[in-house]
């Protein structure tokens, strides 16, 4: 069974203009996003900025509250649960944030930021708290005896392995790691990705691992989603997106991957322009509009869903971005 | 014409804080040859910015301040020069591209004014000329219909447009020198990739030398002809980029190159790291500050060790426990 499904999720934010601010569109940051998670694997999500992936992960742990579509968390449905109803069921998922200076409260002793989920969920007294706080310092490789220090005090490598903390304090079944190593230095950041594979190794959880590093994404992840403005246009198998990528965009993003060995010379896909604006996306193919596809008229209110076109592998079916032999393939496999 | 552009020699900058003068830059040397691109790599606080910033004196003021060595441009030294003649080569001769694009530049003028001031100010031109100038400048750096965009203000445009106009600034006098201090770093791959591409053509049209200073070994391996790599202050090794790659010597340098994960890397395994940290700038011993790093044991931790020819322009920090060359 899947620890997470996810089905048509969409996540809309109203845009508000005019003298009487009345709505006046909608940026579409989430526009139709089905997948899955199973125990213990880790899904990669990634995309430039602006593509959605922060949002996609806010909404999963329901940091929003989505506009369409189901979120089914180990078989319960949270999509519509109210904060209180939620509460109960959030020490199943967690999610921890790119940047470890402003997502640790200054205020508060690095013992208290650790157990506070335990604190909201209720769970043991002052001095059971604590003495999880020291074994859960301890398991990230941080002193116990730091446990009354505070977060200033300590370099951002060991920040992000506090933020670590007190994301598996509750024994969360899925983590969402949004940008976790990308504020990091390389040895650093080796550092916190070894952690993170050994904790899913040891306790099972599975991650939803989002970053723009594709190199590292291919490291920690099973599976890897490749997300274009608010939609997902490849999911596949980790070594088989990167072996054989048969999405247009897919291939210009590996392209633009800066390889550490001089002697390489790589064909380089230069992508011109940038991701468009969500609130006024192209009617069509996307990615077909920002490369000038001669075909893009034709994909105007074309369905281009996500098809099985080799086994784990899925890919939009969108005439702009495969080759004529995939596209005729994929077109086949549409529903 | 194999010419250096720049020479540094033993610079040291160091900085008066609460704890009193402390040192980020201790005895670092190198120079730029004409033309070429020489990366500075090493992880936070290992003085590569402040280095790049001596050469420029653009340092926080009143705390930095430069304290011995040499840094010759075009045959001059910079050091201890008056603000006019500094004046004269910033923003002319050298050309400085931050990396932070949105603090880069002024958030209450429009492009083409912020532009017009180094061409006003350094060629003499007329408003109007320089405007006109402005135009064919957003052009040359790739931004689609420049006429529009430069009578725009920075919080109209998107992170790569304005690091595009970064860089627009700091080539407009041609410069003979282009500090680039982590150009793309905030920026997604495609668009690095766009902005490195536009770094090399202006480079190779206008002739100009490059520091690039990154902690990206694959920005390195893509865009430099030779690297320094720089560890608490100090360079540990020097070398032509296929050397640095191919050939690591310093203990420092092959960690680095271990600890990134790689597209081959079979996937899930665990990577290769550097234990601990790097020590504060107070904390720092005399020799050498790796070993300070792997809590080694020894001499090597006491005395300084020298920066040693171990092949044609292949230099690296001689510590007998970091490199078979001591």
């Amino acid at each position: 069974m899947n620890l997470l499904d996810v089905k048509d999720l969409k996540m809309h934010f109203p845009v508000h203009g005019g003298v009487f601010s009345r709505v006046v569109g909608s940026v579409k940051a989430v526009d139709g996003i089905s997948l899955s998670i199973k125990k213990g694997q880790t899904l990669g999500i990634v995309g430039e900025s602006g593509c959605g992936k922060s949002t996609l992960g806010k909404t999963i742990v329901r940091l929003n509250k989505p506009t369409a579509g189901s979120i089914h968390v180990n078989g319960a449905d949270i999509t519509k649960m109210s904060q209180s109803e939620l509460r109960p069921h959030r020490k199943q998922f967690q999610m921890m944030f790119q940047d470890p200076a402003e997502s640790l409260n200054p205020r508060m002793s690095i013992g208290e930021i650790i157990t506070e989920p335990l604190l909201i969920q209720k769970i043991g007294n002052r001095h059971t708290r604590r003495e999880r706080a020291i074994q859960l310092l301890e398991r990230v490789g941080i002193p116990g005896s730091a446990v009354d220090r505070f977060s200033f005090e300590f370099s951002g490598g060991q920040r992000q392995r506090i933020g670590v903390a007190r994301a598996i304090a509750l024994q969360p079944e899925l983590l969402v790691l949004d940008e976790p190593v990308s504020a990091l230095d390389v040895s650093v950041q080796s550092q916190v990705l070894n952690l993170l594979l050994e904790l899913q190794e040891e306790m099972g959880i599975s991650y939803m691992f989002i970053a723009h590093d594709l190199a590292v994404v291919k490291h920690i992840s099973d599976y890897v989603a490749v997300m274009y403005l608010g939609e997902i246009v490849e999911l596949a198998d980790a070594d088989i997106i990167y072996k054989n990528p048969k999405h247009a965009y897919t291939k210009a993003l590996i392209a633009a991957i800066p390889v550490p060995d001089p002697t390489v010379k790589k064909e380089r896909i230069i992508l011109e322009g940038e991701i468009p604006s969500p609130i006024n996306p192209p009617k069509g193919s996307a990615f077909g509009h920002r490369i000038n596809h001669p075909q893009y008229a034709e994909t105007e209110g074309l369905d281009m869903p996500l098809v099985e076109i080799e086994p784990d592998h899925w890919v939009a079916a969108d005439p702009c971005c495969l080759s004529v032999e995939d596209y005729i393939n994929a077109r086949s496999l549409v529903k | 014409m194999n010419e250096d552009v720049l020479v540094i020699e033993n610079l040291q900058t160091a900085f008066d804080t609460e704890q009193g003068r402390l040192t980020a830059v201790d005895g670092v040397s190198f120079t730029v040859p004409a033309g070429k691109t020489v990366g500075i790599v090493g992880e936070s606080g290992c003085g590569k910015s402040v280095t790049a910033m001596s050469i420029v004196q653009l340092l926080p003021q009143p705390a930095g301040v430069i304290t011995g060595g040499k840094v010759i441009f075009k045959g001059k030294d910079l050091i201890g020069v008056d603000d006019e003649t500094l004046y004269g080569i910033r923003g002319n001769e050298i050309g400085v591209i931050f990396q932070e694009p949105m603090t880069a530049l002024n958030p209450v003028q429009r492009i083409g004014k912020q532009l017009s001031e180094s061409l006003i100010l350094h060629k003499g031109m007329s408003k109007k000329d320089a405007w006109a100038e402005s135009v064919n400048l957003l052009d040359m750096v790739g931004i689609p219909s420049p006429e529009i965009r430069v009578g725009e203000y920075p919080h109209q445009l998107s992170g790569g447009m304005r690091q595009r106009v970064v860089i627009a600034i700091a080539i407009v006098c041609k410069p003979d020198l282009i500090i680039a201090d982590e150009p793309t770093t905030a920026l997604d791959v495609t668009v690095q990739a766009q902005i490195l591409d536009l770094l090399k053509k202006l480079q190779k049209e206008n002739g100009s030398s490059v520091i690039l200073i990154t902690h990206d070994l694959g920005v390195i391996a893509e865009t430099c002809d030779e690297v320094v790599v720089m560890y608490g202050g100090r360079v540990v090794e020097q070398a032509p980029v296929e050397n640095i790659f191919k050939n690591p010597q310093h203990a420092y340098t092959k960690g680095l190159l271990d600890s990134i994960p790689r597209l081959e890397t079979p996937r899930k395994s665990l990577l290769k790291t550097i234990p601990n940290m790097v020590a504060g700038l107070a904390e720092f011993v005399d020799g050498c500050r790796f070993c300070q790093r792997m809590e080694r044991e020894g001499d090597s931790l006491n005395t300084r060790p020298e920066l040693k020819e171990v092949a044609t322009d292949h230099w690296v920090e001689a510590c007998p426990q970091c490199t078979t060359h001591a």
